[in-house]
């Protein structure tokens, strides 16, 4: 039981994640409405409110500037909220965990089946924002079916960072500083509301590497039509921060359960 | 063929002095008694006979071999030492009784025998297999009834049993046909489509014991079955057990209830410390470690009235536990008992049972 070992390729994580997923059905409209609603209201209040004050930002509409910050941040909260109260809920309060380890099943399993299930419900969501942007007529570009694959690696980013909090969480409270202190902070440097380059010198590049702005990088232009200018580096920032975090928090599960 | 519940009554397949006859007498039980054609948890025949030690064992008459074996187990958290060299067998088909006070290292003992840590020192073989090594396949052959019921909030009773067999690789259509016999066996059938949150503490425990049944397991572990139960729901978990016992399962159970294990097990071992202490059949350690009849004295001044006349004749020794003192003797007609009495001390006399043993052995202090 080598604490820093990789996990082992198996699909043993499908019947907990098919767990996640029979809870989510009994719960769908719930879950995605507050999930959404966040996001929706931001794009709706300040996309057409100050938006309308705004004159054009980056050379399109503010509105339409907006879109894809708002599918990346709802996908990322989607993600966030997964990896950190219900998996905590499953983990800590319910003992979900502690039941499926009495199957044959392990830690990693139970793991992978989280991760892979936090993307799946934060894609529902980013999901959800696109037809919002589509029904709304803020885009209807072809290459809005790009986005989602972008918002596949997002939830599956944040889903990842946010199960190394869960492994160290002690309470809930816990996932307050998450939040204020990780979440929103990013969500202000990463281009959502405003462009990167209107950061102070000494911050863009620092933003730039952060995974959120990773993601509005390649959703944007995909939203409003065009193809990124930048591919892999966006692309290999998403999938670095994907693949460490996802060890890193591994590796803490593994250190929570043997104590 | 791999579908193992049949719906029909076993005790016409048990031949007399076969494998289950050898099993109830290794038990030591109450007389061998059929399980209920409602059970529907019975073997097949033909998979008993995979098992050819055990039909071995019947035939020479000598004890079934052991199922787990566990070897000079050590686990130390931080400056814990929560087991130190514990040691003990359990043999196919008994029910096997760990006992000891809070902390004493029963659910750490469990938690390594299921391989969910692994353990400092020490040796341990379930069903066969090495543990950790093989844990997963442990597992796989097991049940579990932990603690905490840990069942599904979001699910109904059917759907727990049928999400928590997926957990062993079972195909849906497995699961399916198992999950009405196993809630007629918990008593549940009738809540097949209800919340967790409707049902009693006692249903709760019903449906996790049913659970733990859903991959059909060779061994069941209970960690404190029946804490937190009223006495009627405690009777009908300890009437379940006894089917699956009478069906041929083994079963390990952790308890500080010594009505529990006296009713239950046929072996027990008392744990302290991290380490055995004493080990047999509740009768072998009543005969062992505690004279036969107790006295017990109570009401004021019995603190004064033993310092008063201590030594007492025909009393071995005693136990002052606050306001009562229990008197060991060898006979059950002590003249201690006609003193007290005199001198206005309620006096009870009883047969010496496990928890005299228990505390004998575990010392009478407050345990957190």
């Amino acid at each position: 039981m080598n604490r820093f070992a990789l996990p082992l390729p198996s699909l043993r994580w499908l019947p907990v994640y098919r767990r996640n997923l029979l809870v989510w059905r009994k719960l769908a409209l719930a879950s995605i409405v507050g999930n959404i609603a966040e996001p929706l209201i931001v794009l709706v209040a300040f996309g057409y409110g100050l938006g309308g004050l705004l004159p054009q930002v980056d050379g399109i509409p503010y509105i339409l500037f907006l879109a894809a910050g708002s599918v990346c941040m709802g996908t990322m909260m989607a993600a966030s909220f997964e990896a950190l109260y219900s998996a905590f809920s499953r983990m800590h309060a319910q003992r979900t965990w502690d039941s499926l380890l009495n199957a044959p099943l392990d830690l990693d399993d139970i793991l992978i089946a989280e991760w892979l299930w936090a993307g799946t419900k934060s894609m529902f969501s980013g999901l959800a924002i696109i037809a919002v942007v589509i029904v709304l007529g803020i885009s209807r570009e072809p290459t809005l079916a790009l986005v989602l694959p972008v918002v596949a690696l997002t939830g599956l980013c944040f889903g990842a960072i946010g199960l190394c909090f869960n492994a160290i969480a002690r309470s809930y409270d816990f996932f307050t500083y998450y939040f204020t202190l990780v979440v929103t902070p990013m969500i202000f440097l990463s281009g959502v509301y405003y462009p990167v380059s209107e950061l102070p010198d000494w911050l863009a590049p620092v933003a730039q590497a952060l995974p959120l702005a990773a993601a509005v990088n390649l959703a944007r232009p995909l939203v409003i039509g065009q193809w990124p200018t930048e591919v892999w580096v966006p692309l290999a920032i998403l999938l670095a921060y994907s693949s460490v975090a996802i060890y890193v928090a591994l590796v803490l599960t593994r250190r929570r359960f043997a104590a | 063929m791999n579908e193992p519940y049949r719906r029909q009554d076993r005790a016409g397949s048990a031949e007399p002095g076969g494998r289950d006859a050898v099993a109830r007498r290794d038990r030591g039980a109450e007389p061998a008694r059929p399980a209920r054609a409602s059970v529907g948890l019975a073997h097949r025949p033909d998979a008993r006979s995979q098992r050819p030690h055990r039909l071995s064992a019947a035939a020479d008459g000598t004890p079934p071999d052991p199922v787990l074996v566990v070897r000079g187990l050590v686990k130390q958290y931080g400056s814990l030492r929560a087991l130190d060299g514990l040691d003990f067998e359990v043999r196919r088909g008994e029910c096997f009784g760990l006992l000891g006070p809070n902390g004493a290292g029963k659910s750490t003992a469990l938690k390594l025998i299921l391989g969910l840590a692994a353990p400092d020192a020490g040796d341990i073989r379930v069903l066969g297999l090495p543990v950790p090594q093989k844990a997963r396949e442990l597992r796989r052959r097991a049940g579990v009834v932990p603690q905490a019921d840990a069942l599904d909030p979001d699910f109904t009773v059917a759907e727990n049993l049928l999400v928590f067999g997926r957990y062993f690789g079972l195909s849906d259509a497995l699961v399916r046909t198992r999950i009405d016999p196993l809630l007629e066996f918990a008593g549940l059938l009738g809540k097949r489509d209800a919340k967790i949150t409707e049902l009693s503490g006692g249903m709760k425990r019903r449906l996790t014991l049913a659970r733990a049944l859903v991959n059909d397991p060779e061994i069941l572990f209970l960690d404190e079955p029946t804490t937190g139960l009223d006495p009627q729901a405690r009777h009908l978990i300890w009437e379940r057990l006894r089917r699956l016992l009478a069906d041929g399962k083994t079963i390990v159970l952790t308890t500080h209830f010594m009505e529990e294990a006296e009713r239950l097990c046929s072996r027990l071992a008392v744990v302290d410390h991290g380490r055995l202490i004493a080990e047999g059949t509740a009768e072998s350690l009543i005969a062992a470690h505690v004279q036969p009849n107790v006295v017990e004295l109570s009401g004021d001044g019995v603190a004064d009235w033993l310092q008063a006349n201590a030594p007492l004749a025909g009393v071995s020794h005693h136990e002052l536990v606050g306001e009562t003192a229990f008197l060991y003797c060898a006979d059950a007609e002590s003249p201690a008992a006609a003193r007290a009495r005199a001198a206005g001390l309620r006096v009870l006399r009883r047969a010496a049972n496990l928890e005299d043993v228990f505390l004998e052995l575990t010392g009478r202090e407050l345990r957190d």
